[in-house]
């Protein structure tokens, strides 16, 4: 269920890293407990995150969640796709409903985060 | 008269099925130390008649009613047409709660979308909300509104807006680290252009203006949002009298990026302040940061057209702290009335009613004007208040006028020291020529005397 | 049953009138404001006559569910049935055309009013103060959380966070927040109250305050109160009370017993005024006398048997709206105390709590029951047991409708998933709560046997069940003319 090149947070963010950039969106918990996605706050581009810094908002019908950045760095693309068609991340939230590119800052960051199995324990606990 | 259901019989009934024995067992959870060892001791029981009278009494010391008051400042006296209240007094439209289960609610919710549209159409705004508390804080939130999406810490704010509602802000923003400056009016009665144009910078975030103003003055609203654009700045302004729109050029058509106001002389009396209908609309971009609730047109599962509360995410009871405000409970059943008063003026009756005042306001000044003693302080142009001073002290006047049973409008020194003898007059509709005429005659001997 | 209505600017027509003025009386004069000031015509403003407006919005109303058509069982809204003699009490002329700058000598009668409420509210509560003027529940927690800065910032020691409850309403974090305090969750223990070990941990000299509601929002009274409130107040905090679920302890006990410093009433809640479909309400605020210099002017006084407005009030927080409050309100409450007297207030509450208490025992076979401690005024059960079959607590709201019941409170407070918050009130008969137990229990057998019935419902209501995420996504706030 879970890509395993993929690394994951504790707020259920996930990051696919390609080279010095990584590719950032929400998991299938994150939008199965949302519900149905109405509305995506987007950075705008060249916006610097650090690590755990807010980068955008996800609304639901019934709830509001804030997306941190799984790593420190700068905002290079964002997935405007999500404008009109916020529910790609209920669709498919590991592919066409990624939120943001970011140039990683610090590689080293990646250390904190859970691997695909060690993310699939946590939710375990969460349930 | 105490509306309990229950007789002595199904109360016990029901303690034996619950598995108790006497009402006060239901009350085991409380500790005996804090329960209370006597009755409280509060007047009644007092039955419907002995109600009525007791009420009747009360308001046989107002004296109010033998008086002939041209009081305006933020509260208006019209006629308020009767089907109004036999329609929002139904049943129906009193006791239901807020629409949260909307198929249940759609009288509520049908009433509320027609309210947002008409105060769209009044305003030229893109988009209104439900209602606020009052004018007072639907400005607050206005200006919270500017400083969230600009993220700066100043608003600029007319010295010409309502007193109390620049209290209001005052007292709010305290807590929040938002610096109020206050921009002063000049000679005619209006916000000092140059001054504010002295005092934007990069930390502003909105100016607020108030048209027309607390003077009855009528602002350069366009000119002053196009400085806002110019600068970056959002353009919020405050009505106190939306009878105005509906011959003024309306808020949207001048570059206004919010509006908040006062919707009591919609279909509201005069209440001693409240409660009141908050108004609240803005340009489309900023509808997600808009506090209070939204209704919204939707489908049900055949297709059939329906309304709902919308956006609630930015509320209270999902957001918590983050919400765009705390507010909950809006003034409802006091937008109801207003989207029935405004129906039945309708766009005729609405536009000849400001007319009217219009009119009535100016025969007021100008026989005024013609009294001795009389100064039109502002040279200007107005809706239905303006602004006189006296060469006399306006507190003795004020005297003179009650006794002859008069109200002169309101003497503005407790808000304006350097405006010790003026007062701020309002005509509307609701008085006759036979009501000003008395007027003018009365300060005209009281003046010579 | 009405099904369907149009919008009035559907059915408005050109040129029709259902309302005139007197003609103009005084001579006209034009071109009074130069033409770059006026507007054009108001597009598409509605024209009706009488008979259409009385149509539409009475067919409107026939679509409202309420308090006046059937029971309400709303958790912490109160929905008890409004008295109507008190709108007729409201109606008296010279409350009506009271002008909020009318010189107080010619106002004695609203002054006392405001008086008298005061006072009353203060023998209830065992409060020292009130004030009546905050407009609503949220609004009165605003201002109470302001009382609360003032007293701290008074004593030199600003403080930065408030306590509060995870099962607390939303408004309170939001107004302690728009207070400019830190907000930091306590978690409530398995008996559903607050976990007295973990506040004692949180508690430190940055803590202003403490938010409770009591009976809290799962209807259990906080019973370690007093002990929390020593705590609190050792520590030099103050302890602030949501008084939303005061209904439950009228004549029983008090916030002042309790150890409470501020509380705001809901008048729309606990006494009895029409909610009006979302207001208006009025939240008025008590406070002890520690707080009472701190209370938003004006401050109602008597002198020489004359009841005057005192601004003169070095300390105050200001004023938190224009004019007095909502007075229509706060005078349908005081007529609502009046008729119930002290032995009605009480009985009122024993009676709430015992209907409640009803319906619990009928229930708990039927429905999950979280928290086992005793509940006061209402009780909070949650769908575990339907999801068995794939059934929500949304679910069964919406299938309630179809016996004629408004649902609970639905998803409330958050620390119980799929939460269903039952209050009665007092207004109910017997018969009219056997009728609601009978419907809930038919409703738990539905969902086993018969789940898509619940899941499409409601079925018998004016409008089936609406798509919030449509009207999420695709934002419709307004009727214009090209929309078909």
């Amino acid at each position: 269920m879970y890509p395993k090149d993929f690394y994951y947070t504790k707020d259920h963010e996930w990051i696919q890293v390609k080279g010095d950039t990584g590719i950032i969106g929400v998991t299938d918990f994150a939008q199965s407990h949302l519900g149905d996605i109405v509305y995506v706050e987007l950075p705008k581009i060249g916006t610097q995150v650090k690590f755990h810094q807010t980068l955008g908002v996800i609304e639901s019908v019934k709830a509001v969640a804030d997306v941190y950045s799984p790593v420190s760095g700068e905002i290079i693309e964002v997935n405007n796709e999500l404008s009109n068609t916020p529910e790609l991340i209920n669709q498919d939230p590991h592919g066409k409903g990624w939120i943001v590119k970011i140039k990683i800052a610090d590689e080293n960051e990646l250390q904190n985060l859970m691997t695909a199995s060690e993310y699939e324990k946590f939710i375990e606990g969460q349930k | 008269m105490d509306y309990l259901p229950l007789s002595e019989n199904e109360i016990n009934e029901m303690l034996k099925v619950i598995g108790v024995e006497k009402l006060e067992d239901l009350f085991k959870s409380i500790p005996e130390k804090i329960k209370l060892k006597k009755k409280l001791n509060l007047p009644g029981p007092l039955c419907e008649p002995e109600l009525i009278n007791y009420f009747q009494n009360l308001s046989l010391k107002n004296k109010s009613l033998e008086y002939l008051s041209f009081l305006g400042a933020g509260a208006y006296p019209h006629f308020i047409p009767y089907l109004v209240d036999y329609l929002s007094q139904r049943g129906e439209f009193l006791t239901p709660y807020t629409p949260y289960q909307p198929e249940l609610s759609q009288g509520t919710l049908q009433i509320t979308f027609e309210f947002q549209t008409l105060i769209c159409q009044l305003t030229g705004m893109d988009v209104s909300n439900a209602s606020l508390y009052d004018g007072s804080t639907a400005m607050v939130e206005a200006a919270l509104m500017a400083w969230r999406i600009k993220n700066k810490p100043k608003i600029l704010i007319s010295r010409a807006i309502h007193p109390e509602y620049r209290e209001v802000a005052r007292t709010y923003f305290k807590n929040l680290n938002i610096e109020l400056i206050e921009i002063n009016y000049n000679a005619t009665g209006e916000t000092n252009i140059n001054e504010l144009k002295e005092k934007i910078n990069h930390e502003v975030a909105g100016i607020i203006v108030q048209s027309p103003n607390f003077f009855g003055v009528i602002e350069k609203i366009e000119k002053i949002s196009e400085i806002a654009r110019s600068s970056g700045i959002l353009m919020i302004t405050t009505v106190t009298e939306p009878l105005s729109f509906a011959i003024l050029k309306p808020p949207g058509e001048c570059g206004v990026d919010i509006v908040a106001g006062e919707g009591q002389s919609f279909g509201l009396p005069l209440s001693f302040g409240g409660p009141y209908l908050g108004i609240l609309a803005c340009k489309s971009a900023f509808v997600r940061q808009m506090p209070g609730r939204i209704v919204g047109e939707t489908q049900d599962i055949e297709g059939e057209r329906g309304y709902v509360l919308t956006l609630s995410t930015r509320e209270q009871h999902i957001r918590r702290e983050k919400a765009t405000s705390n507010i909950c409970t809006n003034q409802a059943w006091c937008a109801i009335r207003a989207t029935i008063y405004l129906t039945v003026m309708g766009k005729k009756g609405l536009k000849e009613l400001a007319l009217q005042n219009l009119q009535k306001a100016n025969y007021a000044r100008k026989e005024l004007s013609k009294i001795d003693g009389v100064n039109i302080k502002f040279n200007n142009y107005f809706f239905n208040e303006f602004v006189i001073e006296l060469k006399k002290e306006s507190e003795w006047v004020n005297k003179r006028l009650n006794e002859e049973g008069i109200i002169g409008g309101l003497c503005l020194k407790r808000f304006y020291p350097e405006l010790e003898n003026c007062f701020l007059i309002c005509v509307t509709e609701i008085h006759t020529k036979n009501d000003i005429d008395r007027f003018v005659k009365c300060l005209k001997k009281i003046l010579k005397s | 049953m009405i099904k369907k209505e149009s919008l009035i600017f559907e059915i408005s027509s050109e040129d029709k009138k259902a309302f005139q003025i007197p003609s103009l009386d005084v001579p006209e004069e034009k071109n009074l404001l130069p033409e770059s000031f006026l507007r054009k015509e108001i597009k598409d403003f509605p024209q009706l006559c009488e008979c259409e407006i009385t149509r539409h919005f009475t067919r409107l109303s026939q679509m409202n569910y309420c308090v006046d058509t059937g029971l309400y069982p709303l958790g912490s809204c109160t929905m008890k049935y409004s008295p109507k003699i008190n709108e007729k009490v409201v109606s008296l002329p010279a409350f009506l055309n009271s002008h909020p700058y009318f010189p107080e000598k010619i106002i004695q009668g609203n002054l006392e009013i405001l008086k008298i409420t005061e006072e009353i509210l203060c023998e209830i509560t065992g409060m020292d103060a009130f004030t009546l003027f905050p407009a609503a529940g949220a609004h009165g927690e605003l201002t109470g959380m302001m009382l609360i800065r003032a007293y701290h910032e008074s004593k030199k020691e600003p403080r930065k966070k408030v306590l509060i409850p995870d099962s607390a309403h939303g408004t309170n974090p939001a107004s302690a927040h728009f207070s400019g305090y830190e907000i930091e969750e306590i978690p409530s223990n398995e008996r559903g109250t607050i976990d007295v070990n973990k506040l004692k941990e949180r508690l430190n000299e940055d803590v202003a305050a403490l938010m409770v509601t009591n009976p809290n929002t799962l209807g259990i009274f906080e019973d370690e109160i007093f002990e929390i409130s020593e705590i609190i107040h050792s520590n030099g905090a103050l302890i602030y009370m949501d008084g939303a679920n005061l209904n439950a302890l009228i004549g029983i006990t008090r916030p002042r017993e309790m150890g409470v410093d501020v509380i705001h009433l809901n008048l729309h809640k606990t006494f009895s005024t029409p909610h009006g479909g979302g207001g208006p309400g009025s939240g008025p605020v008590g406070v002890r006398k520690k707080l009472e210099d701190f209370l938003p002017i004006p401050i109602i006084q008597k002198k020489n048997n004359e009841y005057f407005l005192d601004y003169n009030r070095p300390k105050s927080i200001g004023r938190i709206r224009a004019f007095y409050g909502n007075f229509l309100v706060a005078i349908k409450a005081l007529a609502y105390i009046l008729s119930m007297g002290a032995e009605g207030l009480e009985k009122a509450s024993q009676i709430a709590v015992l209907n409640s208490n009803y319906i619990r025992k009928a229930l708990e076979e039927f429905y999950y029951l979280p928290y086992k401690s005793p509940t006061l005024h209402e009780c909070v059960f949650s769908d575990k047991w339907q999801n068995n079959y794939g059934i929500k607590t949304l679910d069964i709201a919406k299938r309630l409708m179809d016996y004629g019941f408004h649902p609970p409170t639905i998803y409330f407070p958050l620390i119980v998933s799929g939460a269903l918050m039952i209050e009665p009130t007092e207004s109910e008969s017997k018969k009219e709560l056997d009728l609601f137990i009978k419907a809930m229990k038919k409703i738990a057998q539905e969902a086993k046997e018969k789940p898509e019935l619940l899941k499409s419902a409601p079925h018998k209501t004016p409008i089936r069940r609406l798509n919030e995420v449509q009207a999420a996504r695709n934002l419709i706030l307004r009727w214009s003319k090209t929309e078909k």
